[in-house]
């Protein structure tokens, strides 16, 4: 066998977003040694990118606030499938993860008292997002990664895993190359976290980048973990439109928490007319009440704009289908009308939004607090994952453990703005802190070379036979994108999803012949031919699971099953891999709530 | 639709040179998007860093027509379109591949200052209190998104070479970021002195010009953190030898 350059450590976490490098954090604080591998350079994972804020019950701005409404609202905007002890964790611990932000040297936006500041956000019953203007994610990260590098943390850039390890019945580590060299590595560990963020790029229209190709989900997947929820696929209302070129590129929730409101050709704001049942003891009857909730009256109920993602998506795609859409087949996001409420409505824009617009400005030509924005929707989060323990993150596979997007459970059908980035501290340090703990009491076992070979000859495939004659990888990855933005969309039918499975096997089959020509160094065809495995088990699984669930709830809508079924309301949908290679669907029955949770959701409606 | 020839630099630590690719340009198209759309039509092995594709993480910093700029940042109608469009690696970092440099020193400087130390928390829940108007302060700084283009313009590292010596602009923002931060109560001078070369800055505003996230490096990190190194290093005979001057910091 060829020796390969080996790393040994006690925890290795494979991703440097919020969640691996919290993760990382805690493990280090726990006098374990530390490997971090990322496909990026530090400090340029998805996180980076986040806008809005990080959702906290600290009941800073309004003091009615407090772990069980965030628990309920949690609960509610997951439409009652997501892990009920995840939730309740998520929400009593996340003030304290914020908090200790503040330690290590992030700065949020401030109250009047010098306290955090808070902002509303889509299906948060109060401003609750600790944010610093709209660029939360890069203090987050900045934070996080200047504090982590004191930790003696080895960090080990644009590396990638392609496979993880397993031997005698548990994970022993992960299978890389790394980027500019194209040379293998081994990482021997006793405890490995996956937090590799999301899947997007399974689609044609998404904010998310290159690195979301749901690597974390099919590793796992491989090893013999389960994956949880993966129907459930968040499409943001508002990505950019306009031009092509950035189509689905993130317009930040935080325009409609400033007050921003969404209209169709015709001016009308058509989201009044689109608030569904759930909601409607919750929403603003009048524009007047929408405007003051968005100045901070505690008395003002939200406007619609601020109902969750999933409603405000349908609805946009509604306008567009109805002939109501914008030039370019969006609905307007107006933020320019401030102008009539506020006396210095530009500068105000700037300061609460200078992300915005300078993206627009730069990226459109657009002054956005002159005119108003062309919105759709874009595909933004996985709420599916890999299925862990509330408590310690731990798959089913013995010492593989994951956090932040590529796991699931808190989110359910449907997650609230803000809640991830708050996941990714909570259960990133819970992911860190069990891991350590699962070094200290399991030895390292050693690795099998059988599995290191085979994982080196699968990685060397696309150099093999014939250059000229291979596919091009990534013409493979756009078919897959079309199929899914076409068939496993926003709204989804029984035969379009046969028919996309359908498109997946072939794929599968053109993939086992992509090649890249050129050389291992730095070799972009290369990365993409062997990302497109991870792709195709990612695609699969969400087909697969949006054709079994056969109703409309949170995310997944079905165009043949327009109603929420209670039945389904009690199932989640596992999936694993057979015994021959297949992917197997389970129907689960989601553990009875205890009755504390129960009252609280009850009382809070 | 038009088309457009770009030039790329294609090569490695060896060396390489400026390669001819014609493709087409349509409407609101970046320097990158020309860049992806060659690398899928007929350059696949072509290398290049991005991410976020809206100036948010820093990864795709390059030289377009000689300008360090961001390639997701850089609209096709912003440059003239009737003659080629050349795109080259930042120069002042050892090449790896095509438009790749290797970056790896910027992370090893940053762990060389001196972390961020909190005065105790003013609240007995452990949580402290600031104004506004104090984060304000330190905002413009913590918008950096370590794209290095400042690193790559300034002429002591482009130039001189200076990479043992000099942190550059970029750890200047970040010390500044530090240093002005209202709860850190740790100082830094003595070593942005000594070890992060700051007395060779000679304030050409090279950085300022190139930085995306348009702050203002010279004028609100550099020139403090001198008249704060002038104060606390050599209080107090140079700042004598300023009043009588009228001089500020000079390189050592
Ligand atoms: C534009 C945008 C705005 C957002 N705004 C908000 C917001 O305001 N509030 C909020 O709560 N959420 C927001 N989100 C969602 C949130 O940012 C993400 O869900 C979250 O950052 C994911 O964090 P993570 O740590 O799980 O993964 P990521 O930050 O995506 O990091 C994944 C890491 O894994 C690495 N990796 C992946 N695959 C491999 C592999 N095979 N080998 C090695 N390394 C690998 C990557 O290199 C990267 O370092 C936003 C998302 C986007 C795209
Ligand atoms: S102002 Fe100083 S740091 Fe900036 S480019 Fe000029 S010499 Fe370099
Ligand atoms: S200071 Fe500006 S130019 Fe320099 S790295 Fe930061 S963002 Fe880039
Ligand atoms: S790709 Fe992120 S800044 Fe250009």
């Amino acid at each position: 066998m060829p020796e390969f350059p080996t790393h040994e450590y006690d925890v290795l976490i494979i991703g440097a977003g919020g969640a691996g490098l919290r993760a990382a954090v805690e493990a280090a604080g726990q006098g374990v040694t530390v490997g971090v591998i990322c496909k990026s350079l530090l400090g340029k994972a998805h996180t980076v990118m986040a806008e809005g804020g990080a959702a906290a019950a600290l009941a800073n701005v309004d003091e009615r606030d407090g772990w069980r409404v965030h628990f309920a609202d949690t609960m509610r905007g997951g439409q009652y499938l997501s892990n009920w002890k995840m939730a309740e964790i998520h929400a009593k611990e996340a003030p304290d993860r914020i908090r200790e932000l503040e330690a290590w040297g992030a700065l949020f936006d401030r109250t009047e008292d010098g306290r955090i500041l808070q902002r509303n956000f889509g299906g948060h019953a109060y401003p609750r997002l600790a944010h610093v203007g709209d660029r939360t994610g890069l203090e987050m990260i900045r934070a996080l990664q200047d504090h982590g590098v004191h930790q003696g943390i080895d960090f080990q850039m644009e590396c990638t895993v392609t496979r993880l390890l397993l031997a005698g019945g548990r994970v022993v580590g992960a299978f890389a190359y790394d980027r500019d060299r194209g040379r293998f590595r081994v990482f021997h560990a006793k405890a490995v976290v996956v937090a590799t963020g999301g899947l997007g790029k399974a689609f044609r229209i998404t904010s998310n980048s290159w690195e979301g190709t749901g690597d974390g989900h099919a590793l796992a997947y491989e090893a013999g973990a389960e994956l949880l929820d993966m129907e459930f696929v968040q499409f943001h209302p508002t990505g950019m439109v306009w031009p092509p070129s950035v189509r689905g590129i993130l317009v930040t929730e935080g325009v409609r928490g400033e007050g921003g409101v969404l209209r169709n050709s015709e001016g009308e704001r058509f989201m009044f007319d689109n608030v569904p049942e759930l909601y409607k003891s919750q929403t603003a009857d009048t524009e007047e009440e929408g405007w003051r909730y968005c100045t901070g009256d505690p008395n003002a109920r939200r406007p619609p704009e601020l109902l969750t993602r999933d409603h405000v998506a349908r609805s946009i795609l509604k306008e567009v289908e109805e002939g109501r859409g914008s030039p370019h087949g969006g609905a307007f996001l107006d933020i320019a009308w401030l102008r009539e409420k506020i006396p210095n409505h530009a500068d105000h824009i700037k300061r609460k939004l200078p992300s915005m617009y300078h993206q627009f400005k730069q990226l459109a030509d657009l002054d956005i607090t002159e005119e108003p924005m062309e919105v759709g929707p874009t595909t933004h989060y996985a709420m599916g994952g890999v299925r862990v323990d509330a408590e310690t993150q731990m798959s089913v596979v013995p010492g593989l453990f994951a956090a932040g997007e590529c796991a699931a459970g808190l989110h359910g059908a449907n997650r609230l703005g803000g809640n991830s980035l708050s996941d990714l501290l909570v259960f990133g340090m819970r992911a860190g802190e069990h891991a350590a703990r699962f070094a200290r009491e399991n030895g390292l076992e050693g690795l099998d070379d059988a599995a290191v070979a085979g994982a080196a000859e699968a990685a060397l495939a696309p150099f093999e036979g014939d250059q000229t004659a291979g596919e091009n990888p990534y013409q493979i990855q756009y078919d897959l994108q079309d199929i899914m933005q076409d068939r496993v969309g926003i709204i989804r039918d029984g035969s379009k999803l046969e028919s996309a499975l359908e498109g997946i096997a072939q794929l599968r089959a053109r993939a086992k012949a992509a090649s890249a020509p050129g050389s291992r160094e730095y070799n972009s065809g290369w990365h993409t031919a062997l990302d497109l495995g991870h792709l195709l088990t990612v695609a699969e699984a969400i087909a697969r699971a949006a054709l079994e669930r056969e109703e409309s709830r949170g995310a997944q809508t079905r165009d043949d099953f327009p109603d929420k079924d209670p039945e389904w309301g009690k199932v989640n949908l596992v999936l694993t891999k057979g015994e021959s290679g297949q992917m197997e669907i389970e129907r689960v029955p989601i553990p009875p709530i205890t009755e504390d949770l129960a009252q609280i959701i009850e009382e809070m409606g | 639709m038009a088309t457009n020839t770009f030039k790329i630099w294609r090569g490695d630590a060896e060396g390489g040179a400026l390669q001819d690719y014609s493709t087409e340009v349509t409407e609101g198209m970046v320097v990158l998007d020309a860049v992806h759309q060659i690398q899928a039509e007929q350059a696949p092995d072509l290398a290049v860093r991005w991410n976020c594709k809206a100036g948010k993480c820093g990864s795709c910093s390059a030289e377009v027509n000689g300008m360090p700029r961001l390639m997701c940042m850089t609209r096709l109608n912003s440059l003239p379109m009737d003659e080629p469009v050349s795109i080259e690696p930042m120069r002042a970092f050892p090449p790896v591949k095509d438009l790749v440099t290797d970056v790896s020193w910027n992370y090893k400087v940053k762990k060389t200052i001196r972390p961020f130390k909190p005065r105790a928390p003013d609240a007995e829940d452990g949580t402290w209190r600031m104004d506004q108007a104090d984060v304000d302060r330190v905002m413009e700084f913590r918008k950096c998104i370590e794209c290095y283009l400042c690193q790559d313009v300034c002429h002591v590292l482009r130039e001189h070479h200076k990479h043992e010596e000099f942190v550059g602009p970029r750890f200047f923002v970040y010390a500044a970021a530090l240093e002005m931060h209202p709860l850190d109560e740790e100082t830094r001078s003595k070593e942005l002195w000594e070890e992060g070369g700051i007395g060779y800055c000679n304030i050409t505003k090279c950085c300022t010009n190139v930085c995306p996230e348009n702050i203002t490096i010279t004028d609100n990190a550099i020139i403090p953190l001198k008249e704060r190194v002038v104060d606390q290093v050599f209080d107090p005979v140079s700042r004598a030898f300023r009043v009588l001057s009228g001089r500020k910091g000079k390189a050592p």
